[in-house]
């Protein structure tokens, strides 16, 4: 049987608001294996971003257990358990791209000759290996992107946390970059937690799908990929693929109807 | 961004229209010296003999611009720097006043500024007290600074450039306090995925962040370091200065004298605000994204 990198029980999260409680998450049960591609879908609000923030210990569950690596979220993020990518690139503006994707590396310590080699190796694997001493702004926003999935895999962490990665980005660049990735996670075989809005995106890259909806925010429905791992674009006008995506659409309609 | 040829033309029109004003001013305000005196010594004055004298007083209440500059150029170039007649020699003395009290302000503002961003009790407890120094007239208490610090053996140069660290410390405060305050949350939580340490999100993150809002406080400041520096110098006494310089020039009615301190004081404040708009750029283009604007170029 394969590892549970992630395990959520009874989790919730409210957010106390002038206007009353936000139930951010309701009783989130969910588990996540090792090298699994998971995906994160449902409208605004529901809960989506804030479960993965959830495990990355940028907020802090009301209730529930929650487990990274078999340990806290809090001792998993010291221990460095976890890449994050944001929606925006978010790289320091006063830094190259390179010293950008260095940036972890320098905090955890890693000597001169590492961080270089890692660098290097990163950028490859992204193929911004010519953009190395470009500084943010001179790179279109799909490359920002990509050099901000660079740092967050510098380090070698065994978990990828994204969110809305490509949200802002025009539909051909995010078909590339889903391609990339895709092959990226074969290559790599880490486990990634993906938000995203589109039902397209989540299941072209999915193993499995997680359907999410608001107010308060609860899974709806987990959906195991019947797709194979290697995964042309055009499998996306297959059979299967229209049918999982008919499933996921199903489930949003679902929990749009609670709010009645 | 415009060019600096682009900037010439507007700004050397306004300098023109200024000049104009003022020797229009000058034979207005200077003109009925003239005509008193001609009416005492009986003599009918034309108008471009007016016109003309107007320009020539010896002591003008509105002094010319080439009597200004003249004075300039014979207090400066034409008198050794020795000399307590040299305003190069007193603007030295303002000057490093000045420089004096802009260090300091600045070492003081931005340890203040690290201490609010890092410090609930200090944001509450400083700031408040930070802004209200600013609203007690700098004239009614440098007299008594000068005087508390002399009683207790500070004399000379220090108890000046505490004026004008006074002076100058607020608004890099302010604009430190804004600049550390300034990474977005995103950024912030990049930082705490890393499980960076205190001093990693300081130095990595609030430090570079607050670089353009600095240089921005940097030049508000040694503009106010100077008018400190030369506050400091009117109430006390002070034989030397510009201030000192203005001070004497008003007692004996030698307006030309104080003009000229006064222009002097200009090109030097000029001058320290172009050296600190220079550093700012050379740090911001090391930085590789700004001009001195703290705008980023055309991203095309």
């Amino acid at each position: 049987m394969s590892e549970i990198v992630i395990s959520a029980k009874k989790l919730s999260l409210v957010f106390p608001t002038p206007d009353g409680d936000v139930h951010a998450l309701s009783d989130v049960d969910l588990e996540i294996n090792k090298g699994d591609f998971v995906s994160f879908i449902g409208p605004s609000g529901c809960g989506k971003t804030t479960f993965l923030r959830t495990i990355a210990d940028l907020e802090l569950p009301t209730s529930g257990e929650l487990q990274v690596n078999g340990v806290s979220a809090a001792e998993a993020r010291k221990a460095r358990a976890y890449g994050y990518v944001f929606q925006h690139a978010s790289l320091y503006p006063w830094r190259t791209i390179e010293s950008n994707i260095a940036l972890p590396l320098e905090i955890m310590g890693f000597s001169k000759a590492e961080q270089k080699q890692r660098v290097k190796q990163v950028l490859e694997l992204v193929s911004l290996d010519d953009f190395a001493k470009k500084y943010p702004w001179q790179l279109s926003g799909g490359m920002q992107q990509r050099a901000s999935i660079a740092r967050s895999l510098a380090f070698d962490a065994d978990l990828l946390l994204m969110d809305e990665p490509f949200g802002a980005l025009d539909e051909i660049v995010r078909d590339h970059l889903n391609q990339q990735l895709l092959e990226l996670w074969a290559r790599t075989n880490k486990t990634i937690c993906f938000v995203t809005h589109s039902i397209n995106e989540a299941v072209y890259l999915s193993t499995k799908i997680v359907v999410m909806s608001p107010r308060p925010g609860r899974v709806i429905d987990v959906i195991t990929s019947t797709l194979p791992k290697d995964r042309p674009l055009d499998i996306r006008e297959s059979d299967e693929f229209r049918d999982i995506a008919h499933r996921v659409r199903e489930g949003l309609r679902a929990g749009q109807s609670y709010d009645g | 961004m415009m060019g600096k040829n682009g900037k010439l033309i507007p700004i050397l029109t306004v300098l023109a229209v200024i000049v104009a004003i003022w020797y229009v001013c000058v034979v207005w305000l200077n003109a009925p010296f003239e005509y008193d005196q001609a009416q005492r010594n009986d003599i009918e004055l034309t108008f471009g003999e007016m016109v003309s004298n107007t320009m020539a007083q010896k002591r003008p209440v509105l002094p010319a611009v080439h009597q200004v500059f003249e004075e300039i150029w014979n207090t400066t170039v034409l008198k050794k720097v020795t000399s307590k007649r040299s305003l190069i020699y007193h603007a030295w003395i303002t000057l490093s006043v000045t420089l004096l009290g802009f260090v300091m302000g600045g070492i003081l503002g931005i340890l203040l500024s690290v201490g609010i961003v890092h410090n609930k009790a200090m944001d509450k407890s400083v700031m408040p007290w930070v802004i209200t120094s600013q609203t007690i007239p700098i004239l009614a208490i440098a007299p008594m600074i000068i005087v508390v610090l002399n009683a207790i053996g500070f004399s000379g140069l220090i108890p000046k450039a505490f004026i004008a660290t006074y002076l100058s410390f607020f608004p890099i405060v302010v604009g430190m306090v804004k600049g550390l305050r300034s990474p977005d949350q995103a950024q912030l939580d990049l930082m705490r995925t890393y499980n960076a340490s205190k001093s990693q999100l300081f130095w990595k993150l609030r430090w570079p962040s607050s670089m353009p809002y600095l240089f921005t406080s940097l030049k508000v400041a040694v503009a106010a370091a100077l008018v400190g520096a030369i506050v400091a110098e009117l109430p006390t006494g002070a034989v030397a200065g510009l201030g000192a310089r203005m001070l004497a020039g008003s007692y004996y009615g030698q307006t030309i004298q104080i003009w000229s301190a006064l222009f002097v004081a200009a090109i030097v404040a000029a001058g320290l605000v172009i050296i600190v708009g220079i550093l700012h750029n050379y740090v911001l283009g090391r930085m590789g994204q700004l001009d001195g604007q703290g705008t980023r170029e055309a991203d095309a």
